[in-house]
């Protein structure tokens, strides 16, 4: 186990930055993740980990140790892929085997050691099977045990769940945050999927063109969102944003910030904080609805005000239909504001 | 009428092919006397006499040997040396990949008649003339550019995730080659083995230059240094080439739907 720590790390391919210099620390033992839209760096981050591919300046310190020189093999990393990349040509035993195998372990402790994560993964009727004679799920569980099999110091997970279908995908999230908390390992996950990020990190990192926009904890991330990238990437349904004339318009906003009376404004407000009523209520704005959207917990409403899109939350079962009018009650205490063309968050202070 | 035209297209192209072939099986059963009788057709009755000829008058058992053991040792030197190169170009990052790879196609180009003088007088130098060993490294070099062109569209063809795995659990670059990549690409060292097997078995133009007497002669030049002084013998051809051809069909039998995968991989993902 790990502390990890980036100092200036860049990488560029050809002359286009991949990852602009990141300096950031994830603690020994924490579960860790990059969450960011594809393409914004986040693989080539973990590559850089495990040292597939090799930075254009700066450090990266496994506690003490110095290690974006090292080989891959002398890091002491294990790492899941998308693809779990298992080896076709080995039986579930001795994929799981492989990195012990690779080492030199003595035979013995091999079969002790794989015995130990096929009985804590349910792999153990499956040991003399090929990759090709499994199922989806059971790939990603080998791909688990092949890295938890030699306790790395960090262990890598590339979009491991992405490929597994939606059920499949919520049975696994319980499982690696059992997985986590059985073994304690330092994880660096990565994915794009804000809601597996926020469900299973201890703390995260918004990661967009390069950049960490914000890391933090789940909660303080989605609450406390530093810019409009990062209010837009994080929760589900995503963020309302209001733009133009119409910010000022809503009931109870113009008042909360008189700092930038003048500027250009954003405002956000997540649709979950948004109430839909049928019948008008002191404070509503009325919006003509365009889509209904039930969840059988919730009933998402989506209306049109003033040409802005509005989606909110009505109770189960409340009347409403599309094309008819719906009032959107939007609490001034939840809204945030950002520039309008910088998107840097505003505070009311 | 469609299965018609189909079935009278095939047999066409398989008379064009294989009738040279049957013309020459029938002409190793055929007594002498008749040999010069036209049209080839069947014969009045069957002979081994041609094969005994060979085996009896000729040292053709030891060409065979020479045949066999040069043959071999280019495949397994070609693969040696042709995996490993196929492997770095196609996974590795290696500088100037591609300039590699158009020198190693353009090699192939080359005519080798152009290099029969030089390579004449180097081996000579180096004390190889007539022996195994100057045939063995002149088509080891001239096979090596179709091997790695194949191995390295079959390596080309594997993910690379799982050259990252196999790094990540510990494998040297070496280690990942010859633990996962090798494994994984054994149906293209099939075919390029065999291609490079193949085309050793085959070769006149170097064996007729490089060697001197039985003790390196392949079986091509064995076979085409048989006419006599007086007479073309051509019911022990015939038999020569038969014998010989037959091993190189058996594998080709064996390993035909592997030859064709190797040479497609790359072509079409799978």
């Amino acid at each position: 186990m790990a502390r990890i720590r980036f100092a200036g790390l860049e990488k560029r391919f050809g002359t286009q930055p991949v990852l602009a210099p990141l300096d950031l620390v994830i603690e020994e033992g924490e579960f860790f993740t990059f969450v960011g839209p594809s393409g914004c760096g986040k693989s080539t981050l973990l590559h850089l980990i495990a040292g597939i591919e090799a930075p254009d300046a700066g450090a990266i310190y496994f506690d003490d140790d110095r290690v974006e020189g090292l080989a891959p093999g002398a890091r002491d990393v294990a790492m899941v892929f998308q693809s779990y990349a298992l080896y076709p040509h080995l039986t579930v035993r001795e994929n799981i085997a492989f990195p012990l195998r690779v080492r030199g372990a003595a035979r013995a402790e091999i079969g002790r050691e794989v015995g130990r994560v096929a009985e804590a993964l349910g792999l153990a009727a499956l040991l003399d099977r090929r990759p090709r004679e499994l199922s989806g799920g059971q790939r990603q569980r080998v791909a688990l045990g092949r890295a938890l099999v030699r306790r790395p110091r960090v262990f890598l997970m590339d979009e491991p769940l992405s490929n597994l279908d939606a059920r499949l995908r919520l049975e696994m999230r319980e499982e690696l945050k059992r997985l986590h908390e059985l073994y304690r390992i330092t994880t660096v996950y990565v994915t794009h999927d804000q809601e597996e990020a926020m469900a299973l990190s201890q703390r995260m990192a918004v990661l967009a063109a390069g950049r960490v926009q914000q890391c933090g904890a789940p909660q303080q991330v989605y609450a406390d969102p530093a810019n409009l990238l990062v209010a837009q990437f994080i929760g589900s349904p995503p963020i309302n944003i209001i733009r133009g004339d119409a910010v000022r318009d809503l009931p109870g906003v113009a008042a909360l910030l008189p700092a930038h009376a003048n500027e250009p404004l954003a405002l956000g407000v997540r649709p979950a904080d948004v109430r839909v009523h049928f019948e008008e209520r002191p404070g509503t704005i009325p919006a003509e609805v365009t889509l209904l959207e039930p969840t059988g917990s919730d009933l998402w409403v989506v209306g049109r005000w003033r040409g802005q899109r509005l989606n909110g939350r009505a109770a189960p079962g409340v009347r409403l239909e599309r094309g008819a009018t719906a009032h959107f009650s939007i609490p001034s205490d939840r809204v945030y504001f950002f520039a309008a063309d910088s998107g840097a968050r505003l505070r009311s202070d | 009428m469609r299965p018609v035209l189909r079935a009278a297209g095939l047999a066409l192209v398989i008379t064009w092919c294989l009738a040279p072939f049957l013309w020459q099986v029938i002409t190793s059963v055929r007594p002498a006397a008749e040999l010069m009788s036209l049209p080839p057709l069947i014969p009045t009755r069957l002979t081994a006499e041609h094969y005994a000829a060979i085996f009896a008058g000729h040292p053709f058992l030891r060409i065979i040997a020479n045949s066999a053991l040069v043959a071999a040792c280019t495949t397994l030197l070609a693969l040696a040396v042709g995996a490993p190169a196929a492997f770095a170009l196609a996974l590795l990052r290696v500088r100037g990949r591609a300039v590699i790879l158009a020198g190693v196609l353009a090699i192939s180009m080359f005519p080798p008649i152009a290099t029969v003088s030089p390579l004449f007088l180097a081996l000579s130098a180096l004390g190889l003339h007539d022996t195994l060993a100057a045939l063995v490294i002149t088509y080891t070099t001239f096979s090596l550019p179709l091997a790695v062109w194949l191995l390295t569209n079959f390596f080309a063809a594997l993910p690379r995730e799982l050259y990252a795995a196999a790094r990540v659990d510990g494998c040297t670059a070496f280690g990942a080659f010859a633990r996962v990549a090798l494994p994984l690409a054994a149906p293209g060292l099939l075919a390029a083995g065999l291609l490079t097997f193949i085309f050793a078995w085959n070769e006149f133009l170097f064996a007729l230059t490089f060697t001197a007497t039985e003790a390196a002669r392949t079986i091509p030049v064995g076979i085409a240094l048989f006419p006599g002084l007086h007479e073309v013998p051509y019911g022990e051809i015939a038999a020569a080439a038969v014998t010989v051809t037959l091993p190189v069909v058996a594998l080709a039998c064996v390993f035909q739907r592997r030859i064709v995968e190797g040479l497609t991989a790359g072509a079409v993902k799978g």
